[in-house]
């Protein structure tokens, strides 16, 4: 049962309102900010506790069918102090175990899927629909996994296919994360919305590349990997704003999000909310409460009652 | 411009040392892992093979660190067979360290069991110089695995510490596991706090004899460890997050622990019990 007394508590300015909740695609939150996938993801003691400190919601790690152990090591370097280049290889618990995990879940939670093909995503739903969770966040745009992520976005038809295929056993807000990769973005979004899903979350990290020059070798054990972090701000803040420029379903923003500044800009680009990664690695989980005053403290000096009184500002110039 | 320890630096191994069988140390130079404090770790890739978590190791030389290695896996199997004049490349300093007050701690217990030792070595190193009295329990199995007795009796040399060890199979020193041979030094000492870094359920019974005795304690846990600097939890223990809460826990922290000694997770992020 939800302890909606305790946890889930609402966090008030000083006024009283809600100045920093916000409602899209049927999921209310207390704040926009999110937990972006992968960051953290798969331990329910840590979500309650991320909770705690502050947080609007959490994405899932994206969760497969079957367990994964991702690729050996290195699988996460820093190219400078505040990006990072990751091949993963999508680690992850498995949809039995991980929903086991979030069994008794109160946090608001979204749980993020991978599958290769759209006969995958029966099963993984079976698993978490009946659990206390938000609703979904499908990753087609892992950068460095074959046959998984990137290689669907990149393939409109089996995009269609996946979102019809979920969107047909969940009554859940279904959203599709996009990411840079060969399809033009913008196009990529209109299928997506054509194909009835309720978000978009954009953007994944980037495929990228380092390499070691005293040996001459390629540092991640895969070669390439996803470029995340401050490098790739911009690249998110362009994304968000052609895509809300030409669809209508809520974009989440997401990609090189450091400080409260950054969130408006997300916003001011069109989104609705925002997820946020990297800057755990250099701030650790208490930066969602930095971020937070930093918005209530600007909210209040501008005079918005809410924080989407900024929504989609750039798109009036 | 400040350097970014998340960025891999290489290094070339200057000087080996074979410990027992099994376990070797390797010497590079690196002034940053040099400065780091007792309990402090290393993300060490061995080049197009694996990355692993390793603790910093004692090194005499100035502007000097080290790394000792036990073959285990494939990945360490890989970094044991690494020669003199070998590249490495290594990130960090990592963790927390262990925590010495000069006020409160007048008389303290070191137990360690295999590389668990590695963290104890520098810390012993960090007591002689602040002239902190010390114990140190050296476990192995056999006489031939002893890890680092010659060091720690230099490290113990004119000062009013102590070096004993414990084999399982009584080779060497007093037979047993260390925590055998715990409770009748507990009873002689007046311990004001115990380091432990091992095996985790070597480090739980000394947890619970701590409790039990009522001497505070910290532990060095070890988890799989991907990232190392907090935002993979693939090294979560409970709602800590190993590499960047930790290593190192003290008492509070470990009684809140459920899965202390008891639940692990695997490569995927699957729990396993010990
Ligand atoms: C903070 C920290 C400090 C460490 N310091 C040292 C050190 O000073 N010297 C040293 O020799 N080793 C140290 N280790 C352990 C080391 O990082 C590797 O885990 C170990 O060498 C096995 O790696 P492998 O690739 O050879 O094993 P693999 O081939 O990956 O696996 C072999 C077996 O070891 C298990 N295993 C792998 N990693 C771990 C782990 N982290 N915890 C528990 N079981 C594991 C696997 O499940 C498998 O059963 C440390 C680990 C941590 C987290
Ligand atoms: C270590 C790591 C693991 C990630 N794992 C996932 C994942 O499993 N699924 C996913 O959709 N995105 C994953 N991402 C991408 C992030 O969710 C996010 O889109 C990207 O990092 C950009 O945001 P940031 O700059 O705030 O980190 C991962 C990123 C990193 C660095
Ligand atoms: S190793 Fe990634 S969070 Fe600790």
């Amino acid at each position: 049962m939800r302890d909606t007394s305790t946890f889930y508590y609402q966090q008030k300015n000083s006024t009283g309102s809600d100045i920093l909740s916000i409602d899209f695609a049927g999921i209310n939150l207390r704040n926009p900010l999110l937990l972006a996938s992968g960051f953290l993801g798969i331990s329910q003691e840590i979500f309650n506790r991320l909770y705690r400190s502050g947080i609007g919601g959490i994405v899932s790690k994206s969760i497969s069918i079957d367990p994964m152990e991702g690729y050996k090591g290195p699988t996460i370097i820093s190219t400078n102090e505040k990006s990072y280049l990751n091949a993963i290889g999508l680690s992850n618990p498995g949809a039995e175990a991980f929903s086991e995990e979030i069994s008794n879940n109160l946090t608001p939670l979204i749980v993020s899927l991978v599958g290769s093909s759209e006969k995958d995503f029966p099963t993984l739903i079976k698993k978490f629909d009946s659990l206390n969770i938000l609703g979904y966040e499908i990753n087609l745009s892992c950068p460095h996994v074959a046959k998984m992520g990137m290689e669907v976005g990149d393939d409109p038809n089996l995009v269609t296919k996946i979102i019809r295929t979920v969107k047909n056993i969940t009554k859940k807000p279904v959203i599709i994360k996009v990411g840079v990769g060969s399809t033009d973005v913008v196009q990529l979004a209109k299928t997506i919305q054509d194909s009835g899903a309720d978000a978009i979350t954009a953007i994944n990290s980037i495929r990228a590349m380092a390499i070691n020059i005293e040996t001459g070798m390629p540092i991640l054990s895969n070669k390439i990997g996803g470029l995340s972090g401050a490098s790739i701000k911009p690249v998110g803040i362009r994304c968000v704003y052609e895509i809300t420029k030409k669809v209508d379903i809520p974009v989440i923003g997401c990609g090189g999000i450091f400080s409260w500044e950054d969130v408006i800009e997300y916003i001011q680009a069109g989104a609705c909310a925002v997820e946020i990664g990297s800057v755990i690695g250099n701030k650790g989980i208490n930066i969602f409460q930095q971020i937070t005053r930093g918005l209530l403290k600007y909210l209040n000096k501008k005079g918005y009652k809410n924080i989407m009184e900024v929504h989609k500002l750039a798109h009036k110039y | 411009m400040p350097i970014n320890i998340n960025h891999i630096r290489t290094v070339k191994i200057e000087q080996e040392i074979k410990e027992s069988p099994t376990v070797k140390t390797f010497m590079f130079k690196d002034p940053i892992a040099f400065r780091s404090k007792p309990g402090q770790f290393l993300m060490v890739w061995i080049p197009r093979v694996e990355e692993l978590p390793m603790s910093i190791m004692f090194s005499s030389k100035q502007e000097y660190s080290a790394i000792s290695i036990r073959k285990h896996g494939i990945g360490s199997t890989k970094l044991f067979d690494k020669k003199i004049g070998d590249i490495l490349g290594i990130r960090g300093p990592y963790g927390n360290s262990f925590t010495v007050s000069k006020k409160l701690q007048k008389n303290v217990l070191l137990v360690g069991g295999g590389t668990g030792l590695v963290p104890l070595i520098r810390l012993a190193d960090f007591l002689k110089r602040n002239n902190i009295k010390y114990t140190l329990i050296i476990g192995a199995k056999t006489k031939e695995e002893i890890l680092f007795y010659n060091l720690a009796k230099q490290l113990v040399t004119n000062t009013q510490c102590k070096v004993i060890v414990t084999t399982e199979d009584g080779s060497f020193g007093i037979q047993g596991r260390v925590t055998d041979g715990i409770l009748d030094i507990i009873k002689k000492e007046n311990f004001d706090m115990i380091y432990t870094c091992g095996p985790e359920l070597m480090m739980k019974n000394i947890f619970m004899i701590s409790l039990e005795n009522s001497i505070p304690i910290q532990a060095s846990l070890e988890r799989y460890m991907k990232c190392g600097i907090g935002i993979c939890a693939s090294c979560c223990i409970n709602d800590k997050i190993v590499c960047k809460d930790g290593t190192i826990f003290d008492q509070k922290q470990l009684s809140k622990m459920s899965e202390f000694g008891k639940v692990f997770r695997d490569k995927s992020g699957r729990k396993s019990r010990y």
